[in-house]
């Protein structure tokens, strides 16, 4: 299959590629690891006239610590790759979540290139960082020709292949605070290695007295068109202890208010029942994390 | 049109391209190297597989443009001083069949067995998911990896 005719760019800097996307707006798309791009390209489903390459562009590709005040954090450039989140020992010892989600995207050669910041661009209503980041509570950093702006990754995700950027920004930090007391786990139901998730789910929990649960926040992926909180779900388990009846009584929250996607892979009665026990089965890996 | 400069192999190859064209086309059709394979066109099945800048990818899910002052391994330069120890092993085990999956299997094998010598069956057929294989079943494949990781232990052969 051969991709539609474009113009190709592959500025140096942030502010040229932010200047040839405003020059171009409507009719560009940038390219970051082209894992999902190229194949729209072949597909004929993405036909931008101009493609705007970041890979030229230093700087955008980092893992790093950073410390505000008492608060600390992990800021990681939208062009890093899976297989750097999944390689990185700092977020090894200090977010496992990540290179624990990042370890089942795709294949080798996928996560050698397919990018964080691609990943969550793309909003595939099937992705696997998108639950991680929602669970997580991160911070994403949209700049534009107006100057930059965060945006909270539960208002990030709009619906199908949706979200919050505006076709003149290019995503360029995620920002994940730190916490010592947090426990967390990503589970996917695929029906092969290296498929999209059926049904994927991110927890992060922390445990206060007496084994109750103090804080929990569940991301969920592969279920509606886009990625989301299960807010009314988190707050039925806050304040409880986890066991096995306190889980089962509020699972059918995880899927409160959401259209369940049926199709060929899993009827919308099967996918509500998968995150259902999914969602106990990553409770308690998290717990036991 | 852009001019890209590309090294394949250790040879360079200077060419005008379409921006559009992909690289695992600029690898068979200008460079003249059709050990790369295009099997599924979609980024599925890894017939495709090349080392770009010492990094596995599948060059049906790149650009050539993308490429221009890259260094590339393809199969080929895996063979430059006879066969690879890789490639031995994958005839001696009989790790292939109609070997349309071979060159992005091989490639695989080498990239694996660079971070991580000596795998265990279950690390290979990890290694192994973005590459698919409609003959052999894969095990003659996992049997040829462990048997070239265990031949280059004993020869202390650098693996590319
Ligand atoms: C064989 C295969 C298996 C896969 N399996 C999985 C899987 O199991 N789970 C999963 O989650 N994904 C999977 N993927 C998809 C993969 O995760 C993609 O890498 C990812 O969706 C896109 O990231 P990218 O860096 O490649 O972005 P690209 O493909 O380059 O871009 C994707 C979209 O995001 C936009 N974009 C990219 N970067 C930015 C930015 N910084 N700012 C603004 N817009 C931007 C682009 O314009 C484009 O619209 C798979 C892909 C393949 C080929």
């Amino acid at each position: 299959m051969i991709p539609p005719q474009f113009e190709y760019f592959r500025p140096a800097s942030l502010p040229e590629a932010l200047a040839l996307l405003s020059t171009y707006a409507d009719d560009a798309k940038v390219l970051a690891g082209g894992q999902s791009l190229i194949s729209l390209l072949k597909l004929r489903l993405a036909n931008p006239k101009y493609l705007i390459d970041l890979g030229g562009i230093g700087g955008l590709n980092y893992i790093r610590k950073e410390t505000d005040g008492q608060a600390e954090r992990i800021a990681m450039g939208a062009m890093t790759t899976y297989a750097e989140i999944k390689g990185s020992s700092l977020l090894q010892s200090r977010c496992p979540l990540l290179p624990q989600t990042a370890s089942v995207v795709g294949d080798v050669q996928v996560r050698n290139l397919g990018t964080l910041g691609g990943s969550l661009a793309h909003a595939d209503p099937a992705g696997d960082m998108p639950a991680a980041i929602l669970a997580l509570g991160a911070e994403l950093k949209a700049v534009g020709p107006k100057g930059e702006r965060w945006i909270k990754a539960e208002d990030f995700f709009l619906g199908f292949y949706a979200t919050a950027l505006s076709p003149h920004e290019i995503l360029t930090e995620i920002r994940v605070p730190l916490s010592a007391k947090r426990k967390s786990a990503y589970i996917k139901a695929a029906r092969r290695p290296s498929d999209f998730a059926l049904v994927g789910i991110a927890v992060c929990l922390e445990a206060g007295q007496g084994g109750t649960c103090e804080r929990i926040a569940v991301g969920v992926t592969g279920v509606t068109d886009k990625p989301y909180r299960a807010k009314s779900l988190e707050a039925k388990l806050k304040g409880k202890k986890l066991d096995r009846e306190t889980i089962e009584a509020a699972a059918p929250a995880v899927t409160e208010g959401v259209d369940v996607i049926g199709n060929i892979h899993a009827s919308a009665d099967f996918r509500s029942h998968l995150a259902r026990v999914y969602l106990y089965r990553t409770i308690q890996a998290a717990s036991q994390s | 049109m852009h001019r890209i400069k590309v090294t394949i192999n250790g040879k360079e190859y200077e060419q005008e391209v379409e921006p559009r064209l992909l690289l695992v086309h600029f690898i068979r059709e200008k460079a003249r190297l059709t050990g790369t394979h295009v099997g599924c066109d979609t980024g599925n099945c890894g017939a495709c597989t090349i080392l770009f800048n010492g990094k596995l990818i599948k060059s049906c899910l790149t650009l050539a443009v993308q490429a221009n002052h890259a260094q590339i391994t393809t199969i080929e330069g895996l063979a430059a001083n006879g066969l690879h120890p890789v490639q031995d092993a994958f005839l001696e085990k009989f790790g292939l069949q109609c070997g349309y999956c071979t060159p992005g299997m091989i490639l695989n094998a080498c990239y694996l067995l660079q971070s991580n010598p000596q795998p265990s069956e279950a690390e290979i057929r990890e290694a192994l998911e973005g590459n698919l294989c409609m003959c052999t079943g894969y095990q003659h494949i996992i049997d040829a990896i462990r048997y070239a990781a265990e031949r280059m232990k004993q020869s202390g052969t650098v693996q590319l």
